[in-house]
């Protein structure tokens, strides 16, 4: 079918967006709209000591200026880390409180310590200029290994020596062993830097409060409304959840910004009930770059051995993770069981030890982006791979395969248990669409042109889905994390399927109807995917970690089921045949092998007429589901990556980029396809451009798209991508997900292209012209001798 | 406080405006032309290109007073009516945008474009187009498909030799 499974279906919910008719959060206004600018801290680490809003308060226009005190007076509650993670000693995690108006301390450039409520947004910016906040400046510390060291400022009394939590995974005395045994050990300084994640539509609230009715209604920028909803209940004390109304309407993207519920969306939703009045608040992209989380931000240290067979006998990894002045809302377990359960790669390693520190530091909090831990595992792995392969003479792409896992169900040593996958397949094609063949070639007309050609690997593996709920329980997460669905049929056939899932750019509303259409035989255009709103939407967890489609559509498959089956009851009832010999087909239900049938929507008109049902059948057709995944899903795949540098400027030319994953089921093959697009673009960013800069006092100096690199159109090349499915044997459709896979597996790939460039192990992100440049004239590669 | 007036997307538009209002504020908060998205505050991202005179500009650089008289055209102005711009549907045709938010510039910068080249009878090949971009950052599409998508568009239109208004 052209509308179903697998058909590159063009995106219905592109109308609105190149007519530009999307409806984005700052779209919207009010009656009465008044608006919020945040009074935000000029210093990394600061006691408050006074705030004078009369000034303020003064001006034109200006409703409130409100502060941390009052904020806490009226018990809004302080924002929450929802993953327990223990110590291996023993101990809980050491979460410091964090307001979301600061009291007494501030703790990174940034930190907002009030707020104006005015008629206007210039006025509030106005206005919030003229509050005058008392500093009493304290020592800051940036970077995570110095917070660690003695004598260090000091971020929270509950965390002595800024340390969150000390942790480990595996077993250490045993990977002692297997190291001091081996043939070879590789030992790299692993830097995975911090970004930015910039999503282009800017974070955006706007807060309605409903004095007759105590509501509230709160639009926002969400990957997860539902989750919002939850989190300002029953932890921020804003509401009641059955007197919020959380709705994400057209979301510019989030990579994961976008997960967590922030200071300005608690406190518009705080201000509106205080002043009587909706509340905007948007984001500039200078707040932007202060306040909304980073992303990665490890140094670690790691070891891999081999035995003369080159097959690897053990890794050992010492991480230490930087997560900003206060632990965002998912950030515990992002440096652990996101990055330190995905050690293992694509391979049969027996034994792996991971110790991780996370920090306290002066700096914007730092959680989940776009892979979340697996891209920093999946860096480590394959930097050290590649670099094993050529300090002990092998092709990189040989040492790989000698030590891919070949068969599964595949249990590694750090909880990730493997379902399906062909590791062989991916680096095939990969190899064969990247003409690997053909690369000494290239790179000796390269040479005679007087550039440096190199050639990295890649071979990455990710756990998506996430995730089964007792598992994650059992780790410390404190929600379950399944996903919910609705399947509404009509009267007249047309149906509706309320997701809990969230589409910020990932076009659920077509591949969503593609699987409806496909499973009933419907037009496309008589599906409609509702979602965003939890007025409308039952429930649902969201969507980050690719889930949407192996957990999201797994609901909806589950739904669709129950609807199949009142379907079938129904026709049976009506065409009086037996259950068993009813099939949907075409949009028609039929009595198999004859000419019996009724159009779909009959079947629909008949539940909600009600005329003519079974006996005990329930008019209407209407079916929801709550579907818990049993395992992650493991897409997985292999990107080669060819540079061209050039000696003279240290810039590095991307020339090839192949990507060939394995994502399970495809639905739409074009729409997975713009995925990895952006997600290589992302990786291929961090790898040649993006990086967070602190000075060491704390100030931010890539605070703008003037000092922080975007990847621009001619940074990327065009993508050369393959697929190579294995369908996953744990959920409905076969779905693993392709999200993140992009964002994970292009950064080792770019910098083991450039490492083989210029002949230098030692670099790390990003790659900038200047820092290849030097590399180049330290190691005075002469061009001869390639 | 001035009064200006100007043409935007052909119709006549009189506003009393305050000297400092950005003309990407102008369309946003008094027109409601909600098409036009502010993305940064350097000037940098281009989702709020929009054309003035028939060329594209970043309308956060932009004062409306400074515009009297001038012609605008937004993405709101593109299509006519249910038929899509020929750059339009070439997005929609290549999956060249995800999240839709920088797409308005995109848009705007690739018709832009299209009519520049055209106009100087010069090619425009992908290189030339990526180059072009330099004022418009994706975070979505990782700028694959906008690259085929305006160089499908540029094909259609020369290929079509355009009416004058497909190209605006």
């Amino acid at each position: 079918m052209t509308e179903g499974i697998g058909a590159r279906v063009k995106r219905t919910e592109d109308r609105r967006f190149i007519t530009g008719k999307g409806k984005y959060t700052d779209d919207i206004r009010m009656e009465n709209q008044a608006y919020a600018a945040f009074v935000r801290s000029p210093h990394a680490h600061a006691k408050v000591t006074g705030i004078d809003r009369s000034a303020a308060e003064a001006m034109e226009g200006v409703v409130a200026v409100l502060d941390g005190h009052q904020l806490t007076g009226d018990g809004i509650g302080n924002i929450i880390c929802g993953w327990a993670i223990t110590s291996k000693d023993g101990s809980a995690m050491n979460m410091g409180a964090w307001s979301a108006l600061a009291t007494d301390r501030v703790r990174y450039v940034g930190d907002a310590v009030a707020v104006v409520i005015a008629d206007t947004a210039a006025q509030a910016r106005l206005a919030a200029e003229a509050v005058e906040v008392e500093y009493e400046e304290l020592p800051a510390v940036t970077n995570a290994e110095k917070a660690l060291a003695e004598g260090a400022p000091q971020l929270h009394d509950n965390a002595p020596g800024n340390l969150i939590y000390d942790w480990e995974i595996g077993e250490e005395a045993a990977t002692d062993e297997a190291l001091a045994g081996a043939a070879h050990v590789t030992e790299l300084p692993i830097v995975n830097n911090r970004v930015s994640p910039n999503a282009m539509e800017p974070r955006s609230a706007v807060a309605i409060y409903d004095e007759a009715d105590e509501h509230y209604t709160l639009y926002t920028t969400s990957q997860n409304p539902h989750v919002a909803r939850l989190v300002l209940s029953a932890f921020y004390n804003v509401a009641p959840e059955h007197k919020l109304r959380v709705v994400a309407p057209d979301v510019g993207g989030g990579f994961g910004s976008k997960i967590y519920i922030y200071p300005e969306e608690i406190t518009c939703l705080w201000a509106s009930m205080k002043t009587g009045r909706s509340v905007k608040w948007t984001s500039t992209r200078s707040e932007a770059f202060m306040t909304d989380a980073h992303g990665r931000d490890h140094v670690s240290k790691a070891r891999i051995g081999f035995d003369t067979e080159g097959k690897i006998v053990g890794l050992k990894v010492d991480t230490i993770a930087n997560f900003g002045a206060y632990m965002s809302l998912f950030s515990s377990a992002v440096p652990t069981y996101l990055y330190a359960t995905l050690l293992s790669g694509q391979y049969d390693i027996q034994n792996i030890h991971c110790n991780v520190r996370a920090v306290y530091t002066n700096t914007v909090p730092v959680d989940a982006y776009r892979g979340a831990g697996r891209p920093e595992a999946c860096y480590l792995v394959e930097r050290l791979m590649e670099t094993a392969a050529r300090e002990m003479g092998a092709d990189p792409a040989e040492l790989r395969r000698k030590n891919f896992i070949t068969e599964f169900p595949h249990q590694t040593p750090v909880i990730m248990n493997y379902d399906s996958g062909d590791f062989h397949g991916n680096l095939d094609k990969a190899m064969a669409a990247a003409d690997v063949a053909g690369f000494d070639e290239r790179r000796k007309e390269a040479a005679a042109r007087g550039k440096l050609r190199g050639l990295g690997y890649s071979c990455y593996i990710e756990a998506c889905g996430i995730a089964p709920s007792a598992a994650v329980g059992s780790l410390g997460a404190g929600v379950g994390l399944w996903e919910s669905a609705e399947v509404r049929v009509n009267p007249v056939g047309t149906i509706e399927v309320l997701t809990g899932s969230h589409s910020h750019g990932q076009g659920h509303e077509t591949t969503f109807a593609q699987v409806v259409a496909d499973r009933f035989g419907v037009p496309l255009n008589s599906v409609s995917i509702v979602h965003g709103d939890t007025d409308k939407v039952q429930f649902g967890m969201g969507t980050y970690g690719s889930r949407s489609g192996a957990v999201g559509l797994s609901a909806i498959s589950r739904a669709m089921d129950k609807v199949e089956a009142k379907v079938k009851k129904i026709a049976a009832h009506t065409l009086e045949a037996a259950e068993d010999d009813i099939v949907i087909e075409g949009g028609e239900v039929k009595v198999a092998g004859t000419d019996r049938k009724m159009a779909w929507h009959e079947v629909g008109l008949a539940a909600y007429t009600g005329h003519n049902l079974p006996p005990d059948m329930e008019p209407g057709l209407k079916e929801g589901a709550f579907y818990d995944p049993v395992n992650f899903t493991f897409p997985a795949g292999a990107y080669i990556c060819e540079v061209e540098v050039d000696p003279d400027t240290g810039v590095t030319e991307i020339v090839q980029f192949t990507a060939a994953d394995d994502f399970g089921t495809i639905i739409n093959p074009m729409i997975v396809e713009g995925q990895v697009h952006g997600g290589v673009a992302q990786g291929i960013g961090q790898a040649l451009l993006e990086n967070v800069v602190y000075d060491d006092a704390g100030q931010l100096l890539t605070g703008s798209y003037m000092d922080y690199a975007m990847p621009r159109a001619w940074d990327t090349p065009f993508y050369t991508l393959e697929h190579n499915t294995t369908v996953c044997p744990n959920n409905p459709l076969g779905l693993k997900g392709c999200g993140e896979a992009g964002a994970i597996g292009a950064p080792p790939a770019v910098i083991n292209a450039i490492t083989d460039a210029i002949g230098d192990n030692d670099l790390q992100m990003p790659a900038t012209p200047q820092k290849v440049w030097r590399m180049i004239q330290a190691t005075q590669t002469p061009i001869a001798a390639e | 406080m001035t009064n200006v007036n100007l043409t935007v997307n052909g119709k006549p538009v009189r506003r009393d405006v305050p000297d400092t209002t950005l003309l990407s504020d102008f369309l946003r908060e008094d027109l409601r032309l909600t098409g036009t998205h502010v993305g940064c505050d350097t000037s940098q991202c281009g989702a709020c290109v929009v054309h003035v005179n028939g060329k594209a500009v970043k309308s956060c650089t932009a004062l409306a007073v400074s515009l009297d008289g001038a012609e605008v055209t937004t993405i709101e102005g593109v299509a006519q009516g249910r038929e899509l711009h020929p750059m339009q549907a070439a997005f929609n045709d290549h999956h060249a945008l995800q999240c839709g938010f920088c797409t308005p510039g995109m848009i705007m910068s690739g018709i832009d474009m299209v009519n520049r080249y055209r106009a100087a009878g010069k090619d425009l090949d992908a290189e030339t187009i990526r180059h072009e971009l330099e004022g418009n950052i994706c975070r979505c599409t990782g700028y694959h498909n906008i690259v085929r998508a305006i160089e499908d568009a540029a094909a259609r239109i020369q290929g079509a030799d355009a009416p004058a208004h497909a190209a605006e």
